[in-house]
């Protein structure tokens, strides 16, 4: 099996293993029917892959499985320190693990309230990175789509194992050179329009909904933020805004070519007072030529009466950057073997669609 | 095994007795607890020695009462969900459960 034969789906109600045969996509397995899975890190070169639950009573918990979702065992949750009684904001406790990398042995947990975690052991210990969390800029972020900030895009350095950048809803791109020691704020250019005067450029409120770095190249990102697309070719010094995108620029998900960083999808929703696909039909928008200009591919999508919505982590390329699956909050899975041009329905009737990966 | 069997397999004078929810056995070990506590949080305390990875489905971050956690002590639900300092009698019945709030 190649690693873009199989993806994982992350929903609502359990994690579901979807594989690609003759016939097509097809759910493989499932593990933890019933319960929220709110991210899964998919197996890395040690084998372990992580599943992250929001369980609605318990709270928000990790399980590890060494044999690609056969089996798990619970692993030691992100576990915030005490807060001393003075500090006011978001209660330091976990609320939801919304991202999960691992890059150089290192897996990285960003989670609701806004805190990055590390593990070195593949997720049996975790510790909180303090040079992030007691920034005092960190008094200024706020919660978007929920009700403290979170960090939802973690993106390594390909070349660097102490550099990596997260994007914060909503509080801007943070960036660390020296492996978490040190941060800086790298959101200049975004800008945001639910801000009053004087503060829309603001880097520290940003709400950057998703962030991608390019494979090909990793000084180049892209972000859809809440109030645009923006690109960054200088490994996020400046972001860039890219006004050319038809239907609409609000969305939440973004992918990006591994072999060709001025290739990026995005899937667009009317706007933030409403969240559903232009005039109900679902469409991606792609540009080839780093957001200079768009297409509008729709072949296979349903272009009546559809209301999906597609979230953050909802949209995957593989590593031929051919192969792309989309899922949604209304349990539809699509995919792609022609980066883009023409979709098939995968799946119909999945729980709502937090996060998807190839792997 | 009839109720009276149970209640006298069960009736320790002086001790209180704390049952997790059903719920939480599909996660984690809920062991019944028997152990002489003043309050819910010793007897909550009694149980995490036995299985700690209990107390994170209980108590948060901060050890509060997670928000869609409710304790009944002899049929009534505490009330300081901050500490659990709710005072147990010596031969108090403590119910953990699921609350319906959270889904």
């Amino acid at each position: 099996m190649q690693e873009q034969d199989r993806a994982w789906v992350a929903t609502r109600k359990g994690l579901f293993e979807m594989r690609k045969r003759a016939a097509g996509w097809s759910v493989a397995r499932r593990s933890f029917l019933g319960e929220p899975v709110s991210m899964l890190l998919p197996p890395g070169p040690s084998g372990r892959m992580i599943a992250a639950l929001n369980l609605g009573h318990f709270g928000a918990k990790l399980h590890a499985s060494d044999d690609a979702g056969k089996t798990w065992h619970e692993l030691a949750a992100p576990t915030y320190p005490e807060q001393p009684a003075d500090v006011t904001g978001p209660a330091w406790k976990l609320s939801q693990i919304w991202s999960l990398e691992e890059r150089g042995g290192t897996v990285w947990a960003g989670t609701i309230p806004g805190g990055l975690f590390r593990s070195g052991d593949g997720g049996e210990s975790w510790r909180l990175v303090d040079a992030l969390w007691y920034r005092s800029e960190r008094a200024e972020w706020f919660g978007g789509g929920f009700d403290a900030p979170g960090i939802h895009s973690i993106c390594p350095h390909p070349g660097d194992d102490g550099e990596l950048l997260v994007g914060i809803s909503c509080g801007g791109v943070w960036v660390t050179r020296d492996d978490g020691a040190s941060w800086s704020l790298q959101a200049d250019g975004m800008h945001a329009a639910y801000m009053p005067p004087g503060q829309t450029d603001n880097p520290n409120v940003q709400d950057p909904h998703a962030i991608v770095r390019s494979a090909a190249d990793p000084s180049v990102l892209w972000s859809q933020h809440h109030n645009g697309i923006f690109r960054s070719s200088d490994n996020a010094a400046s972001w860039h805004e890219m006004k050319t995108a038809p239907l609409s620029s609000f969305g939440f998900a973004v992918a990006t070519d591994p072999r060709d960083a001025d290739t990026a999808w995005f899937v667009p929703g009317v706007a933030d007072e409403r969240r559903v696909p232009v005039d109900a039909a679902l469409a991606v928008n792609r540009t080839r030529d780093g957001g200079k200009s768009f297409e509008t591919l729709r072949s296979g999508l349903p272009q009546a009466d559809c209301y999906d919505l597609v979230y953050r982590h909802g949209l995957a390329v593989d590593a031929s950057g051919k192969c792309l699956l989309m899922a949604s909050t209304t349990g539809n899975c699509w995919a792609s073997d022609d980066a883009g041009e023409s979709w098939q329905e995968v799946a119909g009737h999945l729980p709502p669609v937090y996060a998807l990966r190839f792997g | 095994m009839g109720i009276l069997q149970r209640r006298r397999r069960w009736h320790h004078p002086g001790m209180a007795r704390l049952v997790f929810t059903q719920q939480l056995r599909r996660f984690t070990a809920t062991p019944e607890i028997v152990a002489q506590a003043a309050t819910l949080r010793e007897a909550l305390d009694a149980a995490f020695r036995v299985n700690p990875r209990l107390r994170g489905y209980v108590l948060d971050d901060q050890g509060h009462l997670r928000p869609n956690v409710v304790a009944f002590i002899d049929g009534r639900r505490s009330r300081d969900r901050v500490a659990q300092s709710d005072a147990l009698g010596p031969d108090s019945q403590v119910h953990v459960l699921q609350a319906l709030s959270g889904g």
